[in-house]
């Protein structure tokens, strides 16, 4: 079983893809530091064409909004952008893939 | 690339709901689907929903990667320049689909870590297509024309999903695939059309290997399908795999006229009442053999994988820490300023 | 019809066997390059990687193209590619050595041997596509403006691994240390003066190689202190990769490169 510790962050991508646009969320990727992340933006989601604009972003680093719908909240106060596994520990038992 | 491992789960159990609250939850979560909305990562969902998606996105995420290895095969041989730089930017665009439905599934609470333990140790499931053997040049362009074209059939519908970022990944795929079946197609054309007696048997008798195998690719018969009930309820699963298998065959019949080659089936034949293709029965014993972890391939595939993943444990982790010494470098230089 | 593909002659001119030491480069080392395809670290150094490779092809196939009618028999990129035999090949000895999979008769190369030639073969080609910039060939002058821009990318990425390695665990110095060892008599190929460079500097072809020394050595001793190494001390060894003398990886890599087409002689692909 990997060590939680060792697992690269994961990182928001968000890129301009021609001038006068905004940036677009593309996804997201693992890097080991925030240079890494750029380089690995620019060769997973533009495959490198030139004059793209890319941000990445910490994924533990965005406030995300509550959903829409009031009703549908259900999950405790989590302002994080994702359910995800670095925010709180899953015990080993439940992971069924 | 698809996985038809979906359908071949372990029946899980559905809890009984709980409370009142929950039903009611549920009960809205089932209208927004069949109004057709879209599902967002925070969304409320049932938690079956959830374990679902996470199952079907990782396994089609893993199917990508292990798909790199029987193309990977023929890079460093690859016949011309050409066909080596095509080769190459086709299995990368595969790394890359399965990067985007590795991050797809992070969105529902796990990590790529934990996604690739479950497929190193054998719990988790990729297409079974991959576990055969590429045995020559012409292997490469088959699976192109025919692989690929199985795929992108099962994947056009995932576009519809009703789970947003795994619809929006299938889109990014959607885009990037168009070259990927016209280039297979493109290379057995050249060879068969062009090329020398000893190529077209090579073309052929790949044919005469693949062609079953990629029917299996839709997964067992809609009668034996456990789970397509409820995927198709939650707006999963949009098509059966019969009908899949079936929009397959008749597109394909048609391309390997074209092409010259024919397919290894005596029974496959155009039925003027049913307006499609009748095609004899698939060997489904072979397909669970091969699913089963029985295949001409599978033990080599995992090894490879799992090789990588630990000839790069070294790689990994330095880079994390260069980046925590960095990190605490930068701190010490902030509190000093 | 024969039973398998005959070998193409070529007439080497000094200009012919200059460009083609730059095309062979960069064709071998993608060569190598690709058996990480499928097999990388980690996902995204997977795509990067052949990225790498899928430029260094485009500038193997621009200038091999151009050494053909350079060459004047007619030679297109394929024939020079698959059907030249292992003595008319001029790439640099360090390109062939191996990079991941170990063979028969050596063991196999790991991540810090790719990064570390990645890093120091970018380098080179940098200093050389700058050089080539205001070559009295046209052709050559526009094959360096684009692939200048790519190898700079290369050099920055190939570099922060090194860095990143070099500077990371114990572990990972250990074996950055231990790949610099192995690479670094390779280099002093990179730097050599003979008859081809001469020729080829005095037509304004392009630079001879021992002028890119000096900035070579600056930019890698920057990156390479950055990362904590210490190029072992200079010896005598040289080879010889640029003469067509190579070593015994190169008939491995070209009997597996080749196979295909040898075999099918006349065939369309």
């Amino acid at each position: 079983m990997s060590d939680v510790k060792a697992e690269w962050p994961l990182w928001e991508v968000f890129v301009r893809p021609k001038a006068g646009l905004d940036h677009k969320h593309c996804g997201s990727l693992h890097a080991a530091d925030a240079a890494m992340a750029v380089q690995m933006a620019r060769e997973v989601y533009t495959r490198r064409q030139e004059g793209t604009s890319v941000w990445v972003v910490k994924s533990s680093d965005i406030t995300a909004s509550d959903p829409g719908d009031k009703d549908m909240y259900f999950d405790p106060m989590e302002d994080k952008v994702y359910r995800h596994p670095t925010f709180y520990e899953l015990p080993e038992a439940v992971n069924h893939m | 690339m698809y996985t038809q491992a979906m359908d071949t789960a372990p029946k899980e159990e559905r809890k009984a709901v709980r409370t009142a609250e929950e039903a009611q939850l549920e009960a809205r979560f089932e209208a927004r689907i069949d109004d057709g909305a879209f599902i967002e990562a925070k969304d409320w969902m049932p938690e079956h929903y959830r374990k679902t998606l996470v199952r079907q996105i990782s396994q089609h995420a893993h199917s990508e990667i292990v798909g790199m290895l029987p193309e990977g095969n023929w890079v460093t041989r690859a016949p011309t320049l050409k066909r080596k730089a095509i080769l190459l930017a086709k299995i990368q665009d595969e790394g890359g689909h399965g990067l985007y439905l590795y991050a797809a599934a992070e969105t529902l609470g796990v990590s790529r870590d934990q996604l690739l333990d479950a497929l190193h140790t054998g719990r988790a499931k990729y297409s079974s297509i991959f576990n055969y053997p590429t045995l020559t040049w012409a292997d490469i362009g088959v699976i192109g024309w025919l692989v690929d074209g199985a795929a992108i059939m099962n994947q056009v519908p995932l576009t519809r999903c009703s789970y947003a970022p795994y619809a929006r990944a299938m889109v990014r795929i959607c885009r990037e695939e168009s070259f990927h079946q016209r280039q297979g197609y493109d290379a057995l054309m050249v060879m068969m059309r062009d090329g020398t007696d000893a190529q077209r048997a090579l073309v052929q008798d790949a044919v005469n290997r693949w062609w079953w195998p990629s029917l299996m690719m839709f997964g067992p018969p809609d009668s034996e399908s456990t789970h397509s009930a409820q995927s198709a309820r939650w707006g999963i699963k949009r098509i059966s795999n019969d009908d899949l298998r079936q929009k397959f065959v008749d597109a394909t019949v048609e391309q390997a006229k074209v092409l010259g080659v024919t397919m290894p089936d005596p029974l496959l034949k155009w039925n003027d009442e049913r307006q499609r293709h009748d095609f004899g029965p698939i060997d489904w014993d072979e397909f669970w053999r091969v699913v089963g972890g029985h295949g001409p391939c599978n033990k080599e595939r995992l090894a490879a994988r799992v090789k990588a993943w630990d000839d790069g444990a070294w790689v990994r982790e330095a880079a994390m820490a260069h980046a925590d010494k960095q990190a605490r470098k930068q701190a010490v230089k902030e509190k000093a300023a | 019809m024969a039973a398998t593909a005959e070998s193409v002659r070529l007439k080497l001119t000094p200009p012919v066997q200059y460009v083609l030491r730059i095309a062979d480069t960069c064709l071998i080392h993608a060569q190598r390059l690709s058996e990480w395809c499928g097999h990388g670290p980690v996902l995204e150094e997977d795509i990067a990687l052949t990225n790498m490779a899928l430029d260094l092809i485009g500038q193997a196939r621009a200038l091999l193209t151009h050494a053909g009618q350079l060459e004047g028999q007619g030679m297109d990129e394929d024939q020079l590619a698959f059907l030249r035999d292992e003595r008319q090949f001029f790439n640099l000895t360090l390109v062939e050595l191996p990079m991941r999979r170990s063979s028969a008769h050596a063991p196999g190369g790991d991540f810090a041997d790719t990064t570390l030639r990645n890093f120091l073969l970018a380098t080179w080609l940098k200093q050389l596509w700058q050089g080539l910039l205001s070559s009295s060939d046209a052709q050559l002058a526009a094959i360096a403006a684009k692939a200048l821009k790519e190898v700079r990318y290369h050099q920055q990425h190939a570099g922060d691994w090194v860095v990143r390695l070099g500077d990371g665990t114990e572990e990972s110095a250990s074996r950055m240390a231990a790949a610099l060892e192995r690479a670094w008599p390779y280099t002093a190929e990179m730097f050599v003066a003979d008859a081809v460079d001469g020729t080829a500097a005095e037509q304004g072809l392009g630079p001879a190689r021992s002028a890119l020394r000096s900035a070579w050595l600056d930019e890698v001793g920057a990156v390479l202190e950055e990362a904590g190494l210490k190029p072992p001390a200079d010896t005598p060894f040289l080879s010889t990769g640029t003469k067509g003398v190579h070593s015994e990886h190169l008939g491995f890599i070209l009997a597996e490169m080749q196979s295909l087409q040898r075999q099918h002689p006349g065939g369309q692909w």
